[in-house]
């Protein structure tokens, strides 16, 4: 369990990583997705990894320890939320820049 | 304070936040009433701002501790707290200030080259001052996210190719820092279980060896993110590109927005400084090399700049690596000289921005200046350029060189920091106190104070270089004139700045408690962690 989700991390940071690098504003865009779906893993996972424990407290109980942390949980719901509002912002803007320029280069204007 | 002066902490949050939902409602149209709105609302953020400041450094009993204010009547770890001391009070009057006169230079002509300008403004506002008052890192983040936000509207406000180009970069370089942001925020509370900042600060000494890199990292991640927004190089190259092509009442504004990185790394030092020499001090004092760094950049790039508003840009990038360099000495005595460097340095830069359109207006003519594309046709309501002449709104001011070749050499002497202007006391202070202490007064801190002289030298040359450029090479083209809208803004960051040396000596006092707070961390994580909940019914 671990170690697959430290690998799902690693695989989508690295190629968020490289496609945050290269020339076309579409690939970055995808980019930015995939490390932001890479950071709200690692946010959750900054919880420690649980299976089958309820997030929410009942009022009754008071054995924390039966429950997933429920905080990272808020803290990537908020996390997604945002993220998506940027990149739909960033979608625009890429459309805007290439209705404008006329290519879809990060710099407005392609290389000589 | 009293019960209503109690809830006055979360009006520079909550009276931005409704006032520009309101104006949202309101068809693009209806121009003068959104002017009115937000206008009034930044000039009550004046005065809240100011009460605010006053009741922090004089409160009405004891000694002066900063206040806490439990949202939702949470308990502190466990809710967000808004804290207000010296530090974010000062903060908080200089956002409002940038505000109020942003604006107003704003309605002149601006606010019409594209729509929502003034919602955008207000919750750039709200974003800003969230992020002064906020106690906890991941409500910090939230803020931060809010001002981006809204930054990236105002740096596209106007349109055109260069302008969604350069915003482009800025909003790509912003999402991706935002991501470091996520990160280390994350690892903090990985390591220590909470995100209240304060709770932070207590936990640190307790964090047990294994855990103590996962921290460290953590911290360093979130201060890179911090540095991007500060503008230290080598992260700060997007600065003068995005700022110089972006509105100049939004790049003016965009002046507090620097400083936002840079208030953020002066409370993560004060607080969790004493543990972990991540951001300054110690054997790791990396940061006063960058901020060197900074300044080398800043100095060079400036004196290589062509035009007035890549001039600006390198004079926020000058200023944001002194700041750095004088946070990164750790030393107590620099304080209280690099607050009230942060304070004029501020208003310099905006008045600078603001200044810039009138004075090349003057010199090249009304054509060749904005470049204002309509994005959305339905939505234009007709730019600056469309108007040339017939509709110039207020009274034309004569003697239009007169005053505004005063103005520009208020501002070029503001940016060299000569005598006696308030850049000058700032500078001056921080020299002092890096070469009164003997002990520590090794080879970089004679290195920083020739950079501070020699970063004053290079802005005057640049800006007598643009000066003559621009003022003084006689033209047969009419004057173009003045308008009072756009001049009176103008005219109050240089008044703020001259208050700022009129009343040198409360303000430095003022600077001299700021740092001293600064340096007694507990009065804050006691002040935060002791606020019991009030009022509430047992259920």
């Amino acid at each position: 369990m671990e170690s697959l989700l430290s690998l799902m991390i690693g695989i989508l940071a690295a190629s968020g990583t490289w496609l945050i690098f290269r020339p076309r504003t579409y690939q970055v865009v995808i980019g930015l997705s995939l490390l932001s779906y890479g950071v709200n893993l690692f946010i959750l996972a900054t919880g420690r990894l649980r299976l089958d424990a309820p997030p929410v407290i009942g009022r009754t109980t008071v054995d924390p320890s039966l429950y997933a942390d429920p905080l990272p949980q808020a803290l990537v719901l908020t996390a997604i939320v945002i993220s998506f509002a940027t990149t739909a912002l960033l979608l625009v803007v890429l459309l805007a820049s290439r209705g404008l320029t006329g290519t879809d280069h990060v710099d407005g204007r392609e290389p000589k | 304070m009293n019960a209503v002066l109690d809830h006055l902490i979360v009006v520079p949050i909550l009276l931005p936040l409704v006032v520009a939902a309101t104006i949202l409602v309101f068809n693009e149209k209806r121009r003068r009433l959104k002017q009115v709105l937000s206008l009034a609302t930044t000039a009550a953020l004046i005065i809240v701002s100011a009460v605010l400041l006053y009741l922090t450094a004089s409160p009405t009993s004891g000694a002066p501790l900063p206040q806490v204010y439990l949202l939702g009547n949470w308990p502190a770890p466990f809710g967000i707290v808004l804290v207000i001391d010296h530090l974010s009070a000062l903060m908080l009057v200089l956002a409002s200030i940038l505000g109020f006169t942003c604006l107003f230079y704003a309605v002149a002509r601006w606010d019409r080259s594209g729509p929502r300008f003034h919602a955008l403004f207000l919750f750039l506002l709200m974003g800003v001052n969230g992020a002064f008052l906020t106690g906890d890192i991941f409500n910090l983040f939230v803020f931060f996210e809010v001002m981006l936000a809204s930054s990236y509207g105002l740096a596209l406000h106007g349109g055109g190719a260069v302008r969604t180009t350069a915003s482009l970069h800025y909003i790509v370089i912003n999402i991706a820092t935002s991501l470091l942001f996520l990160i280390g925020v994350s690892l903090i509370y990985a390591v220590t279980g909470t995100l209240n900042l304060a709770d932070i600060a207590r936990l640190i000494p307790s964090v047990s060896s294994e855990d103590d890199p996962l921290l460290q990292s953590g911290l360093a991640i979130l201060g890179i993110a911090f540095l991007v927004k500060a503008g230290m190089w080598p992260l700060g190259f997007w600065l003068p590109n995005t700022y110089g092509v972006a509105s100049p009442p939004a790049a003016a504004v965009f002046a507090i927005l620097t400083k936002v990185g840079i208030y953020i790394i002066l409370r993560f030092s004060s607080l969790l400084l004493p543990e972990y020499p991540v951001f300054a001090g110690g054997s790791g004092a990396w940061l006063k090399y960058a901020g060197m760094a900074t300044m080398v950049f800043g100095i060079v790039s400036l004196l290589a700049s062509r035009t007035l508003s890549r001039l600006a840009g390198c004079y926020l990038i000058i200023s944001s690596g002194t700041l750095l360099a004088a946070v990164g000495f750790g030393n107590a005595a620099v304080t209280p000289g690099l607050l009230f460097y942060l304070a004029s340095s501020t208003l310099t830069a905006s008045a600078m921005y603001l200044i810039i359109e009138p004075v090349e207006r003057n010199a090249v003519g009304d054509k060749a200046l904005s470049i204002a594309e309509p994005v959305f046709e339905d939505e234009y309501l007709g730019g600056p350029e469309d108007e040339e002449g017939e509709t110039e709104i207020g009274v034309a001011i004569p003697a239009t060189v007169a005053l505004l070749g005063g103005a520009f050499i208020l501002v070029a002497l503001l940016l060299a920091g000569l005598p006696p202007l308030p850049s000058f006391l700032g500078k001056f202070a921080i020299i002092d106190a890096l070469v009164r202490q003997r002990s520590a007064a090794d080879a970089s801190a004679w290195m920083m104070v020739a950079l501070l002289i020699i970063s004053g030298l290079a802005a005057l040359i640049a800006m007598t270089r643009a000066g003559i450029d621009l003022l003084w090479i006689p033209n047969d083209r009419p004057t173009a004139r003045l308008n009072i809208v756009e001049a009176s803004p103008i005219g109050l960051l240089l008044a703020a700045c001259v208050a700022l040396i009129i009343c040198g000596s409360q303000t430095m006092v003022y600077m001299e408690n700021t740092a001293e707070e600064l340096n007694r961390p507990t009065a804050y994580v006691d002040a935060v962690l002791s606020k019991i909940a009030t009022d509430r019914k047992p259920r």
